[in-house]
């Protein structure tokens, strides 16, 4: 099991490293980029630029120390705000849009899988069709044309929920449902198809024969078994909910890191980009890592191969 | 009488989008305390089915059961509210199934899936619950019983898992075991232990076992009465003498023509044909499309049951003496 | 046994006449008649699909809407860049059936006109999909291996770069536009089909079925045409049919947060974005229409892929 897990992690290094590579040498072949450009904003900046990156010194060099910089997690100075560095912007916007994540994620978690089950339970019944519907519309409408439907009914029609910023509980909902349906739309399909499948495996039938409690036998025996496929998408969800908060958070001036991303690519604030950039990646691969983790632990015939995964 | 169980008139059908199927149609037996009853049949004769409707398994859409009445110490298990056939279930009456690789949860150690189902029934400390399932390892013949309650499904071989689902279905003492094609999936070596494992369990527990397989093989071996099976009815039934030695149905004639001998030589013998289709079951004898004595009345009535002692009856036209006349054919 | 008896008959003779113990006549091959009729794989994929009235429903409306993305444009009186000032942000109304923009451009024009780039990116992505995914996959499926293994290696580490993020990075870099963003899309999206095809390659691969049309002496390529293909190909229509979506999606997104198609082209990512501050001044139409086409679009092409799922799944023949 452990070389499984060395395996895994080394990938996910190898994956860090490759996304570090191609952000750094897109960033400098670009035309335009402040990095190779003859035409600067200002000289103050131009002389900055060359401090801090070196720009007359090769491009392997460049890349080598730029390396280095990550690795001591230092991403840089922001170009078009000279005073802050990209690791305070990071550090001001990731925990607003972490929590923001993270309760989407949880949201999207608990109701997915709730319906999930219930439609799988009333399978082919008039409930199992109308959830099934409505979770193809939640995967089907963006979270962004969600989010502007939303807007537009609770805040401007009904007033009754902020449009803006993030201060108080009440301004969490519409952006949170925003971003969690089509996640839980996602979930609930997924938890459905595996429930149906696990409900039919003959192991259920013997725990029926043994005269075990309904509640029993879908908890104990078949969600267990249904849910190691939902664990597996949780980094693929974790991912999605990650971008989406950039779209979320532009609607809704939600002052997380989103912004600064999206405003930074607007500006071409190339450091920015790149910071955030690498950050972002950083972020989702530790969560594909973790996710490999718990699948690991929850199903019993990987935690006990000694063969490779 | 002393029956255990009693099966009474039992029909059982399926709603499908092609009609309804009849998968068993008016099937009568019982069962004596300590005796194995095989039920023997082709795939789709509804052995199956009726097993899995003594123990109440058949979902309810689409199955149904439309008649009869299926009698355990005195209580109709037809009537019985589902709470009260969870108490049933895996206490006084067990089953097990064919496939032993899929029959386990694998996310489950194989000693939780043992105790749930005592916890289940009886209120015992969790030290007698594991104490118990470590004797019905032993039981079973699994070694190093204590130690391997910790392990996982997939770390046995198939024949151990069947071992181990046959101490699950024995850890409450039920006094009736329903094995569903139990050694089917497996190797003909391992079948030969599991069968003797069978005989073993009936003599030191004293459980009363019905056995469903289409393998007359296994049936020599370990059954006392055995009941064949066609098409959703019992068309011959007897002790094992009878059915080995003097089988009178000719489609219990034909499976027995049909199994393979070491000491016969020439072609193997199959029965033509296919089961009838359970969507609209023929009048009569639905063996007669198949059958090689068939006549005009076996299309048109079912035959009768005829008992050819106090423990053989068989249900056949052939039976009558007005068959006589063609009965040199026999 | 205590068969009930048929006791309304006194006599079996009764029951069963004297004349009718006589053997009966048979013909042959009456015992194995089939039940149904067999259908070809297709043809049995297309009666489910039939069966799945939304997913039916799901196609009606995608041909409709190529239909007028095709012809909207031209049927609308108004060009779709022509401004007329003075009837800015004007309500749907006869003359402007889905209302004007700030710059009193025509929606509905401008709807079928981004109905086309949608569509377009949507489907471009699809086959571009399919075209590298199909080589890659079926390459390394087909030759095993340590090409194989190389080459999956390789898949692993592009799966898990986060696919978004490499599209936006891909528009910083190539500067926004149509061109850019298909290319973005499909560097990162074949990903998933070549896994499948892999997949599927492999299955088949070692199918009884194939070795058995072998010893007949069936050719190769009628191996391929008859055994093969309908078998690997219901994955892979699948997922082509559930890539439209998620790469209108990506369009749409981009374009709203500005990366995508940049005037004078529009699309209804564009529309989207223009038509959101719209919202704050009571112009709804603005906002609705872009909105209200992407979802169904994307509805329609899930709903779709997931009825042809059901329908070329031959395993769920006979169910339901």
């Amino acid at each position: 099991m452990k070389s499984y897990y060395i395996k895994r992690f080394v990938s996910m290094l190898v994956t860090l490293w490759v996304i570090i590579t191609i952000t750094f040498f897109l960033m400098h072949f670009t035309p335009g980029s402040p990095f190779n450009d003859e035409r600067t904003t200002n000289e103050a900046i131009q002389k900055n630029l060359e401090e801090q990156y070196h720009l007359d010194k090769p491009l392997i060099v460049q890349y080598g120390m730029y390396l280095k910089q990550i690795a001591t997690f230092d991403f840089g100075i922001s170009i078009k705000k000279s005073s802050q560095t990209v690791n305070e912007m990071i550090g001001r916007g990731f925990p607003v849009s972490f929590e923001l994540g993270m309760v989407a994620l949880v949201v999207a978690v608990i109701s997915g899988i709730t319906l999930g089950v219930i439609a799988s339970l009333k399978h082919n019944g008039v409930i199992d069709y109308i959830a099934m519907t409505i979770a193809v519309i939640g995967i089907s409408i963006p979270n962004f044309v969600l989010a502007t439907m939303l807007i537009q009914q609770f805040a401007v029609n009904w007033k009754i929920l902020p449009t803006a910023t993030w201060s108080s509980w009440k301004h969490m909902i519409l952006p949170t449902i925003a971003l969690a349906t089509s996640p839980t739309a996602i979930i609930a399909r997924l938890t459905r198809t595996s429930m149906l499948e696990v409900l039919t495996q003959d192991y259920i039938k013997t725990a029926k024969a043994k005269g075990l409690s309904p509640f029993k036998i879908i908890v104990k025996h078949a969600l267990r078994n249904a849910l190691l496929p939902v664990v597996t998408l949780l980094g693929a969800l974790a991912a999605s909910i990650l971008t989406g908060t950039f779209v979320i958070e532009k609607i809704f001036a939600i002052p997380g890191m989103g912004k600064y991303f999206v405003d930074s690519i607007n500006n071409r604030d190339y450091p920015v980009i790149m910071g955030t950039t690498i950050f972002y990646s950083t972020i989702l691969i530790i969560m594909l890592f973790l996710v490999d983790l718990a699948y690991g632990i929850l199903d019993p015939r990987i935690k006990l191969q000694k063969k490779e995964g | 009488m002393g029956s255990l169980l009693e099966v009474n008139n039992l029909h059982v059908s399926f709603a499908s989008y092609g009609g309804e199927v009849q998968a068993v149609r008016g099937v009568n037996f019982s069962l004596k305390k300590g005796e194995t009853l095989a039920i023997v049949g082709e795939s789709g004769c509804g052995k199956s089915v009726t097993s899995q409707t003594i123990m109440r398994l058949i979902p309810s859409p689409p199955g149904k059961i439309k008649d009869g009445s299926i009698l355990y110490k005195g209580k109709d298990l037809t009537k019985l509210r589902e709470e009260e056939m969870r108490g049933i279930r895996g206490s006084s009456i067990s089953m097990i199934f064919q496939d032993p690789m899929t029959a386990l949860n694998p996310t489950l150690t194989i000693g939780d899936q043992i105790m749930e189902g005592i916890k289940q029934h009886k209120q015992i400390s969790k030290v007698e619950a594991k104490s118990k399932a470590i004797e019905m390892l032993e039981l079973v013949g699994i070694p190093n019983p204590e130690m391997r309650l910790k392990q996982y499904p997939h770390q046995f071989s198939g024949g151990m898992r069947q071992r181990i689902v046959i101490a699950m279905a024995l850890i409450c003492e039920p006094e009736i075991l329903i094995a569903d094609e139990p050694t089917t999936a497996l190797d003909v070596t391992i079948q030969a232990q599991i069968l003797d494992l069978f005989r073993e369990i009936q003599q030191k527990r004293d459980v009363s076992i019905i056995l469903i397989t289409h393998d007359l093989g296994v049936v020599a071996q370990v059954a006392d009465r055995v009941a064949v099976m066609y098409a959703g009815k019992i068309v011959e039934m007897g002790n094992r003498r009878d059915i080995f030695y003097s089988p009178q149905h000719p489609y219990t004639r034909g499976l027995l023509n049909s199994v393979p001998r070491l000491d016969q030589e020439g072609e193997l013998v199959p029965i033509d044909g296919t089961p009838p289709d359970l969507f609209s079951p023929p009048e009569g004898c639905s063996f007669t499309a198949r059958c090689p004595y068939a006549m005009e009345v076996c299309k048109r009535v079912y035959p009768l049951e005829s008992n050819l002692n106090d423990h053989h009856q068989i249900n056949c036209w052939l039976q009558d003496e007005r068959a006589k006349r063609i009965l040199h054919t026999i | 046994m205590g068969l009930p008896q048929e006791t309304l008959y006194e006599k079996k003779e009764d029951i069963a006449l004297d004349e009718w113990f006589v053997p009966i006549e048979k013909k042959k091959g009456e015992a194995e008649a089939v039940v149904r009729p067999s259908l070809s794989y297709w043809q049995e994929a297309w009666r489910n699909l039939g069966k799945n009235k939304l997913a039916l429903g799901a196609l009606i409306f995608l041909i409709l809407l190529i239909i007028m993305a095709i012809i909207g444009p031209i049927l609308s009186p108004h060009s779709i860049s022509e401004q007329k000032l003075i009837n800015q942000n004007q309500p749907p109304s006869s003359e402007y059936w889905f209302g004007t923009d700030s710059l009193g451009r025509d929606v509905f024009s401008r709807t079928w006109y981004g109905a086309r780039i949608s569509l377009f990116v949507g489907i471009a992505a699809a086959v571009i999909d399919f075209l590298i995914g199909v080589a890659y996959g079926g390459l390394s499926g087909y030759k095993g291996g340590r090409v194989d293994h190389i080459l999956m290696r390789i898949v692993e580490v592009l799966y898990g770069l986060p696919y978004l993020l490499i599209v936006i990075l891909m528009s910083v870099v190539m500067g926004p536009g149509l061109g850019s963003i298909i290319i973005a899309l499909s560097i990162t999206g074949w990903v998933g089909m070549a896994r499948i095809v892999r997949g599927q390659v492999l299955q088949i691969k070692n199918y009884e079925f194939i070795l058995a049309s072998k010893t007949f002496g069936a050719k190769t390529y009628r191996i391929i045409r008859k055994n093969l293909l309908p078998n690997t190909m219901g994955p892979i229509i699948v997922q082509m049919t559930l890539t439209v979506p998620s790469a209108i999606f990506a369009e749409a997104f981009l374009s709203f947060l500005g990366l995508g198609i940049q005037a004078p082209l529009t699309s209804w990512g564009v529309m989207a974005d223009e038509g959101l501050s719209a919202i704050l001044t009571g112009h709804w139409w603005r906002l609705f229409f872009p909105t209200l086409f992407i979802s169904l679009t994307m509805f329609a092409f899930n709903v779709l892929g997931d009825g042809l799922q059901d329908a070329l799944d031959p395993k769920l023949r006979g169910g339901k």
